[in-house]
């Protein structure tokens, strides 16, 4: 069945890719990747990204002579500061860095320094998967757009995870959170903000209770931030003192949350992945009763890309990785609950019928139905904004 | 009047080695440091053209200075690091008084000593976070069928950092005294003042102490500066709202807008300042205890308690020896673990799978310390060995100056120049990755070498060069068959602690290796903020096997050497 999916795909996509301009120029970016070992910086918390991105390695070596090196970042500033200080000692071909899995204001930093290549997005063959229109969710990280110059990979939406045994009743919205924890002291938290899942999660309450949410799509000014999140600040007051160590410590990140939920410390995690619940619970790592939990209202969603560094040593080999993650096939793969469960980029109306019709399923998974409407991220200096605000509030 | 046939003395004074041996290390280790230092200097003064700051002028402290917390943080990181200090000088002064007379204290410390900081700290994090394993074990007679929300763990004051960071120096500053006691006539005194009658603390506090704080005094120095200025046990076990100030400032270095590396760099002269401000107060708190200590002695005053005082502090520091070995076995327990949920006391599956995917999880990042510890401790053996051989030749005794070279790069906060050094090296065109790192550690591994192998060497008797001398061997001839073998015992032991020291590094690997030189220690720390404590297990097993290991072997090679000659293998 599966073989048959994947020759099905690979037809498809062969008969699609002939018409491709570009095409002659992929194949000579083929012939230069040939050999290339590209240095993939990776946030490399969650062992099933770090296995699917050998498995992309296994692939991509298989099929293009190219292999994929994972560099670990326990943050993805990292990175960026490594292009930054190359840039610095005036290191302009032959980087350390091939590709960045990135969003946000990694992105826009990188951007506005000029730390990316040039824009690429459109030369691969695969893009033909996506919309490519100016606005649309893969041409906009963060209301920035990305001019193509990082491509898509994984769909992020934010949901919250519960232990449905210990707190059966979670809030239904981000406002319900202060009874909840009035109700339950010291069994919610949330990452550090100075942690993307933790400024994630102030965003979510931000968008649910900024007076004009409209607002938030611009770049952030102290007039709009003074008005937007007045409400945010006297709901987060009311909430801080009933949180885990009465608000006083956060965890670092999301999977040191996780591991508090798995440990019982507290009964509410949060993830960028609806499926990591599941996944979770399949490796051991969360209680078989986890499960996943989305503000009524709906939650913020958005895009995972890759980016290539403007000194990037190989380039041709981290356009035929990117190539290669935009695949239906790969799509398929990483969808597939036991690999990552990440949901797809991918334009559901470029994609052959039932592409990904037999993925296995989990009582941890939510549906689509079940998740709601996506909200849109604010624009990125709304975030940097808001964690700068609740640092200079509560960091003492 | 012909010449001699042989030469029955090497010639008095032999300089050239020494020149040698000095302009290495000039070149090798102050000099790095010297640039990094200055590129530190100059960003933090607001001068790094790749980045558009050409702004000259004090911005950088003032953004700095904006930092939400950083009073916080300079205070907590003051605090943790005179705390670790002084706590580690007490148990390690009480411990000597105790077992000074036995053999069997060095066996227990070797694996302490050996096992690098960062996987001791992630160890006792599962130990005693608030659904650790003594709360585990607790949970049954306290009734919790939940955790209890205290905080065991990234406490804002320290604490559990002050814990983990003591349970590894305490040993360090131990092993110190211990060697140093053999360079002074301790049971001599012993025996006199005993015959005085005077009770065993106020002898070791009035008699032995002031002879022995020379001899430890930069090794004491050394676990301040460290302390002070510690990045992965603090990420691990220290104050998460605000960090301690290293912390912040290691996320400031990493922070996606690239203008931070100003305040980052002013930050590192905060750092700077922090350890020779605690270095000038140790040296105060000398002067005084000098004019003022033996006036009060001679008055005949007594610490009253001092004697159930130590004795206590000699408990603790066995309770504390104990709970660092419960917190490499808790790491090795969570490595074979499938689910271990509160409040189970052991896991409720087991499983192998982790260890068996070992290869493929920390493959790469094993051979990459492997490789890294051993040049970098074999370097700084060889640069240890010709520098010893040279002072033999030099027939002088090592200045000040010399020896406090030799400490630099441990007396100076490792974040005040390896970011610099970074910079500057990339502009020197020097290769990066491997290499470098490989150097970086080397910079670090030196001193401990050093210090291992210092006493030995001068220990040595010295009628064996002089009877070799004498039969007409020359001094390459006298160092390769005579005093490296005899020597061979601490030379080990010095690989051994160049090893240990090597794959403990944490900053250097993270600044020098352009993040594509994974050790076992970044892959460690990294999978501590991750959500899986098995796979965190594996590693930092591994990485604390590693120098365990090592050591294993540096004890166990001379019996094997040497099976044939029994005075050999007893060592020093």
């Amino acid at each position: 069945m599966r073989h048959h999916l994947t020759a099905t795909l690979l037809a498809a996509g062969a008969l699609l890719s002939l018409n491709t301009p570009a095409l002659a120029d992929w194949d000579k970016t083929l012939e230069q990747a040939r050999g290339q070992t590209v240095f993939w910086n990776a946030w490399g918390g969650d062992q099933r990204t770090n296995d699917f991105i050998t498995w992309v390695g296994e692939q991509t070596q298989e099929r293009f002579g190219v292999s994929v090196q994972q560099v670990k970042l326990s943050d993805t500033a990292e990175a960026v500061t490594r292009v930054l200080s190359e840039k610095a000692a005036g290191k302009d071909t032959g980087g350390s860095v091939d590709l960045i899995w990135i969003n946000g204001p990694n992105f826009l930093a990188m951007k506005e320094q000029g730390l990316l290549a040039e824009p690429f997005l459109s030369d691969l063959p695969n893009a033909q998967y996506l919309d490519l229109s100016p606005d649309a969710p893969a041409m906009v990280d963060f209301t920035v757009p990305t001019e193509g110059r990082e491509s898509p990979w994984r769909l992020a939406r934010f949901v919250f995870i519960h232990d449905s045994e210990r707190a059966p009743n979670p809030p239904s919205d981000m406002e319900g959170f202060v009874d909840w924890a009035a109700a339950h002291p010291g069994r919610m938290t949330h990452p550090d903000p100075s942690n993307f899942m933790g400024a994630t999660f102030l965003k979510q309450a931000l968008v649910e209770m900024a007076p004009d949410p409209d607002a938030l799509q611009s770049p952030v000014s102290d007039q709009a931030f003074a008005t937007q999140t007045a409400p945010l600040w006297e709901w987060y007051d009311a909430l801080r003192p009933n949180m885990w160590r009465q608000g006083q410590v956060f965890p670092e990140n999301e999977s040191i949350q996780q591991q508090l939920l798995n440990d019982a410390e507290i009964d509410i995690a949060l993830s960028f992945d609806p499926a990591s619940a599941a996944a979770a619970i399949e490796q051991g790592l969360l209680p078989d009763t986890a499960r996943v939990f989305v503000p009524e209202g709906g939650s913020i969603g958005n895009i995972s890309f890759v980016a290539i560094p403007f000194n990037a040593a190989h380039a041709a080999g981290a356009q035929v990785v990117a190539n290669f993650l935009l695949d239906p096939e790969s799509q398929a793969h990483m969808q597939d609950i036991t690999v990552l469960g990440s949901f797809s980029v991918l334009d559901p109306a470029k994609l052959p019928e039932g592409a990904f019709a037999d993925l296995p399923t989990a009582p941890a998974l939510p549906t689509l139905q079940d998740l709601g409407p996506t909200l849109p991220e604010p624009h990125a200096s709304w975030m940097t904004r808001l964690t700068e605000e609740w640092a200079a509030r509560y960091t003492r | 009047m012909g010449r001699a046939i042989y030469q029955v003395t090497p010639p008095a004074t032999d300089r050239r080695l020494a020149r040698i041996v000095l302009a290495a290390v000039l070149l090798l280790i102050l000099l790095p440091i010297l640039a990094g230092v200055w590129q530190t200097l100059r960003a933090a003064a607001g001068w790094m053209p790749a980045i558009g700051a050409t702004d000259a002028g004090l911005g950088a402290f003032r953004e700095l200075l904006a930092i939400p917390g950083l009073a916080r943080a300079t205070l907590v990181s003051l605090w943790t690091g005179v705390a670790t200090t002084l706590l580690s000088l007490a148990l390690a002064a009480a411990c000597c008084i105790r077992w000074h007379d036995r053999g069997w204290p060095l066996r227990v410390l070797a694996p302490v000593l050996a096992a690098p900081h960062a996987a001791l700290a992630i160890g006792l994090g599962f130990l005693i976070a608030p659904s650790g394993w003594l709360a585990r074990t607790a949970a049954p007679l306290a009734g919790w069928d939940r955790p209890p929300d205290i905080g065991t763990l990234n406490d804002p004051f320290g604490l559990a950092l002050i814990l983990g960071l003591t349970a590894k120096e305490f040993p360090f500053l131990l092993l110190m005294m211990l060697a140093a006691l053999k360079q002074i006539p301790l049971s001599r005194h012993l025996r006199s003042a005993r015959a005085l009658g005077l009770p065993e603390a106020h002898i070791w506090l009035t008699l032995i102490a002031p002879q022995l704080w020379p001899l430890i005094r930069l090794p004491v120095l050394v676990v301040l500066a460290y302390s002070l200025s510690v990045v992965d046990v603090a990420m691990i076990l220290g104050p998460a709202n605000p960090p301690t100030l290293a912390v912040m400032l290691t996320r400031l270095y990493g922070d996606p807008d690239l203008m931070r590396l100003l305040p980052a760099s002013a930050g590192s002269l905060l750092q700077l300042a922090l350890v020779i401000l605690a270095g000038a107060g140790v040296m105060g708190l000398q002067r005084a205890i000098r004019r003022h200590g033996p006036h009060w002695v001679a008055q005949g005053n007594r610490l009253p308690g001092l004697t159930v005082a130590m004795r206590i502090a000699a408990i603790c520091g066995g309770a504390m020896l104990a709970m660092t070995l419960a917190s490499l076995a808790v790491l090795a327990v969570w490595s074979v673990t499938w689910r271990w949920s509160f409040p189970d006391i052991l896991p409720k599956a087991l499983s192998w799978r982790f260890w068996a995917r070992a290869g493929q999880i920390a493959g790469g990042p094993l051979m990459t310390t492997l490789i890294v510890a051993l040049i970098s401790a074999a370097l700084a053996l060889a640069a240890a060995i010709a520098w010893l051989e040279a002072e033999d030749r030099r027939a002088a005794p090592r200045a000040p100056w010399a020896e406090a070279l030799i400490y630099l790069p441990l007396l100076l906060p490792q974040i005040a120049f390896l970011y610099g050094l970074n910079i500057a090296a990339l502009g020197a065109g020097l290769p990066q990755g491997v290499a470098l790192v490989t150097w970086g550690h080397a910079i670090f591994v030196f001193p401990y070498v050093m210090i291992a192998l210092s006493d030995p060497w001068r220990a040595l008797d010295p009628r064996l060069p002089r009877a070799a001398a004498a039969l007409g061997a020359g001094p390459w001839r006298i160092l390769w068959r005579v005093k490296l073998p005899v020597l061979l015992v601490p030379v080990l032991t010095a690989s051994a602690i160049g090893v240990a020291v090597s794959v403990a590094q944490y900053l250097p690997t993270l600044f020098l290796g352009a993040g594509r030189v994974g050790t076992l220690t970044t892959e460690a720390v990294t999978l501590s903020s991750g959500s899986d404590r098995r796979i965190t297990g594996v590693v930092a097993s591994l990485q604390a096997l590693l120098p365990i290991l090592t050591y294993g072997l540096a004890f166990a090679l001379p019996a094997i050497v040497f099976r044939n000659r029994r005075a050999m293998r007893a060592g020093r």
